[in-house]
């Protein structure tokens, strides 16, 4: 009998230790875009735009050509990328504080011209790279180093609701929050992300996929309780489910 | 070259940026540079390219930084204020080594300013608008002609030293209209192995700014200031008038240069002995040729559309050897040619 | 038959694999640490492992590889394909 892989690393994904944090999901949402790449036989062709926070250095991680953009740019430097590129695949990579906060103008607008590109949001409601302080996205009462003594709606707001947001928009082709908290969500997930990557090759427009993701050590939790927080705390405020969704 | 054509400044300007090969514009309006997108509005589809209005002058030029990257000749263009929020960016294209084409219409300021030409961007364009030790390649046009010629020059020295270059140019000059001869469209282009394109046939291609550790961010910028020392070793471009001869000479770029001409061309024949130094890229900047002045003149007179700045470095440059007058008017409102000439009659007769 | 490597190097010992495996034969690895200081995972009952790649699609540092028998040569090795 001979004996198979079934499971290895994907090709698009560089064979190196990441700097991610223990538990911290990053590094299985860097491995399902990987996936869906070779899966979709486009490594060679696609452009990825890393942004800035924890997953600033997803330019080293993915075996492909990377720009790196600035703080909250990356919609606009892949609008750059795409419009110059049009044949290629052009995704960007960014987390809750790039996006939601410092560049909430470039990924509306980017939206709303339903630019081809697919976008990965990684909601972890804190800001990781610089060492845990509140986020758009952090939870009304989520202890950071800048709300210690929880965020405060009344000073605050309440935090955003991106898919939703993106979602009203006619642009896009296809907005959806996802989690990899437990193994059949990753597997949505994967799913998802495929589908964001095939709407952008059919020439469909903007695709949004929102993947609720933790961070133990900000969070002060161990990995598997972060995990449990998903559910408790992000999901109960965060939906998952498919917001928009043109017919391909 | 063709016949000439009656042309504006600006519609100069984007007129050489498609012939020099560029077919990918992102722009946003502010007065007085608001025709150059205007014009790649209408004619970028013609030629087969993009124009794409931005939501803000920082997506505008982030834009520009994502078509660099796959190796396009690309441009963005503003007024002050919008130089004041692209100035990240545009210290990041120079570390991430990406050449692009920015263009200034200058217009008065501080603030929102006013709407008129001025000259007081001189800082914000030689001295790092933006963070850290990056240097931006500084053309300064002063007539509709140089805005096509340096518009062309401009997208081949950025292409040559992966480099943004900027086109330092003002109202006046963005708004009057010249007759303009025509140049043949750019049909060379450099290869661009490091562009991101897709890593089909090759290892990966990574642009980018970022060097978390200190030791090789050190060593990206040793590599950046060498090429800024070939660059100012090799890129200088000024002209001189009538300084051979000349006691007090006036010292002018873009729009004050042509005031300073006609003031120098009436002082001599008045028979003073008044000469011209043009810098055309302000950096590099004419150090060098300023010393060698200083040292058998009597004196400079600097002349700017703004409260004195440029006046700096030709302070810098001449380090005492000789003295260094200014007149100039901020805000926006001209310099007249009487103001400059009885100054220059002045300094002249305080030497005799 | 199946069976899992571990890459124990890359491993940092965040246990979430140990938590997703179905058959919970995994756990950290008993008076070990890794070259980072971390402690690894280990199968305990490699022989009761189904192959299933849960443990590895689980992982984020892409520490573990899957091999099963392959039930005839046209057995699709679709690598990640969905659970």
């Amino acid at each position: 009998m001979e004996e198979k892989l079934v499971f290895s690393r994907p090709e698009a994904l560089v064979d190196m230790p990441t700097h991610y944090c223990p538990g911290c999901h990053h590094g299985i949402i860097h491995r399902l875009v990987a996936e869906v790449i070779d899966e979709l036989k486009v490594r060679e062709s696609t452009i990825g735009v890393a942004s800035v926070g924890c997953s600033i250095l997803a330019y080293d991680y993915f075996n492909l050509d990377m720009v790196g953009a600035l703080h909250g740019r990356a919609p606009a430097v892949a609008t750059g990328v795409k419009r110059s590129q049009p044949g290629s695949v052009v995704f960007t990579y960014q987390g809750d504080g790039d996006l939601a906060a410092i560049g909430t103008a470039e990924i509306i607008h980017a939206a709303g011209r339903g630019e081809n590109i697919t976008v990965l949001f990684i909601n972890n409601a804190i800001y990781g790279m610089t060492g845990g302080q509140m986020a758009p996205t952090t939870l009304g009462g989520q202890r950071t180093q800048t709300s210690p003594a929880g965020r405060d709606p009344k000073l605050a707001g309440n935090p955003l609701r991106m898919s939703e947001i993106i979602a009203a928009l006619s642009g896009p082709s296809y907005v959806t929050r996802t989690a990899v908290n437990k193994p059949a969500r990753i597997s949505q997930t994967r799913k998802a992300i495929k589908k964001a990557f095939e709407l952008q090759l059919a020439g469909h427009g903007l695709g949004f996929v929102e993947v609720l993701s933790t961070c133990p050590t900000n969070w002060g939790l161990s990995p598997v309780e972060a995990g449990q927080w998903v559910d408790s705390h992000m999901i109960p405020y965060y939906p998952l489910g498919v917001f928009k969704e043109v017919e391909a | 070259m063709s016949d000439k054509v009656l042309l504006k400044g600006t519609e100069a300007c984007a007129m050489g940026a498609i012939l020099a090969g560029c077919r990918h514009y992102f722009g946003y309006p502010i007065t007085p540079q608001t025709e150059i997108p205007e014009y790649f509005a209408k004619y970028m589809p013609e030629a087969g390219g993009v124009f794409l209005q931005a939501e803000s002058e920082i997506a505008a030029i982030s834009m520009v930084y994502g078509a660099a990257a796959t190796g396009r000749r690309t441009m963005t263009s503003s007024s002050g204020p919008g130089l004041s929020l692209k100035q990240e960016t545009i210290s990041t294209l120079s570390a991430a080594e990406l050449p692009c084409l920015i263009v200034n219409v200058a217009r008065g300021g501080p603030g929102l300013g006013c709407i008129q030409g001025a000259q007081s961007d001189y800082f914000q364009s030689v001295k790092g608008g933006g963070h850290g030790d990056y240097r931006l390649l500084t053309l300064a046009p002063n007539s509709v002609q140089e805005m096509m010629d340096l518009s062309i020059l401009g997208f081949e020295l950025a292409d040559k030293y992966r480099n943004p270059v900027l086109i330092l140019s003002d109202g006046v000059i963005g708004q009057m209209m010249e007759p303009v001869g025509i140049p043949e469209a750019v049909t060379f282009f450099p290869e661009k192995p490091w562009a991101a394109t897709g890593a089909k046939g090759r290892g990966k291609n990574l642009i980018n700014s970022l060097y978390l550790d200190a030791a090789r961010c050190e060593e990206h910028n040793r590599h950046l200031q060498a090429k800024f020392a070939r660059i100012a070793e090799s890129e200088l471009r000024y002209e001189e008038f009538d300084t051979e001869d000349a006691e007090l000479v006036l010292v002018a770029y873009g729009i004050s240069s042509r005031i300073a001409l006609s003031v120098k061309n009436r002082a001599r024949a008045e028979g003073l002995k008044v000469g011209l130094l043009r810098p055309i890229t302000l950096w590099p900047f004419p150090s060098e040729a300023l010393r060698k002045l200083a040292d058998r003149v009597k004196g400079l007179l600097v002349v700017e559309q703004s409260a004195g700045q440029m006046v700096e470095d030709v302070r810098l440059a001449v380090c005492g050897r000789a003295p260094v007058a200014f007149h100039g008017r901020p805000g926006g409102v001209m310099i007249q040619m009487d103001d400059v000439q009885a100054k220059v009659r002045e300094l002249l007769a305080g030497e005799a | 038959m199946a069976r899992t490597v571990f890459n124990e190097d890359r491993c940092k010992g965040c246990g979430l694999c140990i938590e997703a495996c179905p058959k919970k034969i995994l756990a950290f690895a008993e008076h070990r640490l890794n070259h980072n200081g971390y402690q690894p995972v280990a199968s305990l009952r490699p022989g009761e492992c189904t192959g299933c790649a849960i443990c590895a699609r689980t992982c984020p540092d892409v520490v573990i590889s899957v091999y099963r028998e392959a039930r005839s040569a046209a057995e699709a090795t679709v690598q990640g394909a969905d659970l």
